[in-house]
């Protein structure tokens, strides 16, 4: 549906091939290519500012005499930007030292939490652990009887004493559930949330309750991948309303190009951790930060022709 | 907000001025960015903006301002070829038969929310509606529609887990045929339009409605938060159900759902209703006045 980074710039390329170097006129033409790229991919207005200062400051002072091409430059320069900025330390889950784990799920309403809950929990039963999942949304309607089923799929437990529905109190039982976890020897302890806006001021101290009650060990910050501009003021907002430490980016089975993860990442410097990539628990995957920069801007082809150049 | 003060300050730029600079333009599209237009359209409606203070000769802030929300309004309201469309929801019965409508569109956009909420409306307006759960996939989605379905005082027909999606819509149309109900809601299953299998297999309910009864209504859920993936869901989703409107979710946070403004432009759908809350009375008719407000920030 839309043009590629790489067919945008094969038409500034064509022009700019075999000058041997950078005019500023072939910078600002690349910029703005590369502008529009990063637009159509989502990525926020304020993060495509940063990201193009960048570009226009190291493509205009790239080496002239360098084996590559003016449009082989380019492509160089932003590539490793972008996987410098979704890359970093990829990280691990981090384990408590006194089990259980207490891994926190957060987000917005419908982004994948309880789909994700289920996910980690068959992901980490997979590698040996046992972990237990603590239904604290009980404000969406049968979000208790999902979380359930999802656990039933996962075949982990499910701590449940709440039917949810607008009935029971979720701080409480996410204090309850980590006594329960202790009780029964689960070594991790998965919590799912409610959905929520960033700007519900209520919701958003309930989640911070939620986090002072079982005091976790990683919130993980839900995104839907499809997100545009507004993953800006969503992040912020789950960032000083709760806090997190990791992010997973969800639905990315779809054809989304998830320019929020660029977003994310560099308006809170959180990690992305891990992908969901479908709506069956298996479909799940730690992230990798260079597929994610191929998907952005399709630079895959890009570095094709970095090669074939 | 940020975009609000950048719009606001390039505005009184230029008029300070006399002239508008390339940079105050910029800021101008930068604010029709930032709620997800898109870079086409926010090109596209600068540059009718920009047109048109030239033209017009406009010299205060309040009247630039207003020829901004002129021209926004303008671009939300009417179809590409200038007229109005019909934004009513055909959920009344005729023929002597239910009216019959559909809910779709990819994961977690509010499809069985605004199926509950539309049921709730129509109940309190005296109707009788029948709900179909014909998402048997989504763990719970029955349960989910069920208790939508005892909040708004409707009937749910609903089968097992796993069963085949377009029976369960055949049997609720069925049952408000003999019901002699007004209204029959078809919750689906979300479905990334990716999907081919998913997409099909959403044709095939369509079709299968359509043996005993004409679908008035293929409603496709947007989540306001949907950056430019938005218009390629609407465009695949048109191109498999002929999609008759569009709902767009959760307006009451911060994200402003522009990308509606491509999609009514691109497949000329409109936008029929807005979500705005969990509530059950948290559903509104598409008012494209105070969908510019928003966007601009008064
Ligand atoms: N295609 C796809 N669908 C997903 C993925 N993750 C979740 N979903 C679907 O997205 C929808 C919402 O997922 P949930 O897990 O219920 O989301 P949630 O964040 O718990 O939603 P709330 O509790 O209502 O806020 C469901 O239809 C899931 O099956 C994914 O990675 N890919
Ligand atoms: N704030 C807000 N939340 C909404 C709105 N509409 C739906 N939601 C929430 O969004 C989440 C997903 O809603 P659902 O109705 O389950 O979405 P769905 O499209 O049926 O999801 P799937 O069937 O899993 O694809 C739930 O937590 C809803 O409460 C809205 O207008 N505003
Ligand atoms: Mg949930
Ligand atoms: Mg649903």
């Amino acid at each position: 549906m839309f043009d590629t980074l790489s067919d945008r710039l094969a038409t500034v390329f064509s022009t700019l091939r075999g000058k041997g170097r950078l005019t500023p006129a072939d910078i600002d033409a690349t910029a703005r290519e590369i502008r529009i790229a990063l637009l159509e991919a989502d990525v926020a207005l304020p993060v495509v500012r940063t990201f193009i200062a960048a570009i226009k400051e190291r493509a205009t002072a790239a080496d002239v005499s360098a084996a590559l091409n003016p449009a082989q430059q380019v492509i160089k320069i932003v590539n490793e930007e972008l996987v410098d900025i979704l890359g970093g330390e990829t990280r691990r889950l981090v384990f408590a030292k006194n089990p259980p784990t207490v891994i926190m799920l957060a987000g917005l309403q419908g982004a994948g939490k309880t789909t994700l809950a289920g996910k980690l929990a068959l992901w980490l039963r997979g590698q040996g652990h046992a972990p237990l999942l603590v239904a604290c949304d009980l404000q969406r309607p049968n979000a208790v009887t999902q979380l359930q089923v999802v656990g039933e799929q996962a075949g982990v437990a499910v701590f449940a004493p709440e039917p949810g529905n607008g009935v029971g109190d979720p701080v409480g039982v996410a204090k309850s559930g980590i006594e329960f976890a202790k009780s029964k020897l689960h070594d991790i302890v998965i919590v799912d949330t409610a959905g929520r806006l960033g700007v519900d001021a209520e919701l958003m101290q309930q989640a911070a309750d939620i986090r002072d009650a079982v005091d976790p060990n990683e919130i993980l910050f839900v995104l839907d991948a499809m997100i545009g501009q507004d993953a800006v003021n969503t992040a912020q907002a789950f960032a000083d309303g709760v806090g997190f430490t990791g992010v997973v980016l969800t639905k990315l089975d779809g054809d989304a190009r998830g320019g929020a993860a660029l977003s994310v990442r560099q308006i809170t410097g959180v990690p992305i951790m891990f992908a969901s990539t479908g709506e069956k628990l298996a479909d799940f995957d730690t992230f990798h930060p260079d597929r994610m920069a191929s998907r952005i801007l399709g630079m895959g082809d890009m570095l094709t022709l970095i090669e074939q150049a | 907000s940020r975009s609000q003060n950048a719009f606001g300050r390039s505005l009184l730029g230029l008029l300070g001025a006399g002239t508008l600079d390339e940079d105050s333009w910029t800021d101008v599209e930068d604010t029709l960015l930032m709620a997800d237009l898109g870079a086409g359209a926010a090109a596209e409606i600068t540059q009718k903006l920009r047109t048109e203070v030239a033209r017009q000769g406009v010299t205060d802030s309040v009247s630039a301002r207003a020829l901004l929300r002129r021209v926004l309004i303008e671009a939300v309201e009417t179809d590409a070829q200038g007229n109005i469309p019909d934004r009513t929801v055909k959920a009344l019965p005729h023929d002597g038969r239910p009216s019959v409508l559909l809910v779709v569109g990819v994961n977690g956009t509010g499809k069985t929310t605004t199926t509950g909420k539309l049921a709730r409306v129509l109940v309190a307006d005296g109707r009788s509606v029948v709900l179909g759960a014909a998402d048997t996939f989504r763990a719970a989605a029955a349960d989910q529609l069920q208790t939508w379905g005892e909040r708004a005082g409707a009937t749910v027909v609903r089968a097992e887990a796993g069963a085949d999606p377009a029976s369960v819509a055949f049997d609720a149309v069925r049952r408000g045929i003999t019901d002699g109900a007004d209204a029959v809601l078809i919750d689906t299953a979300g479905r990334l339009h990716t999907k081919t299998g998913l997409m099909d297999e959403l044709g095939k309910v369509k079709r299968v409605i359509e043996k005993q009864a004409v679908v008035d209504e293929i409603l496709l859920v947007l989540d306001a938060t949907t950056g430019q993936n938005g218009l390629v869901q609407a465009r695949v989703f048109a191109e498999v159900v002929d999609v008759t409107g569009i709902v767009l979710t959760k307006l009451d946070g911060t994200a402003k759902g522009g990308i509606v403004v491509a999609v009514q432009r691109a497949l000329g759908v409109p936008v029929k209703l807005v979500g705005l809350g969990e509530g059950p009375d948290d559903l509104a008719p598409f008012e494209p006045a105070a969908f510019v407000d928003a966007l601009l920030g008064d």
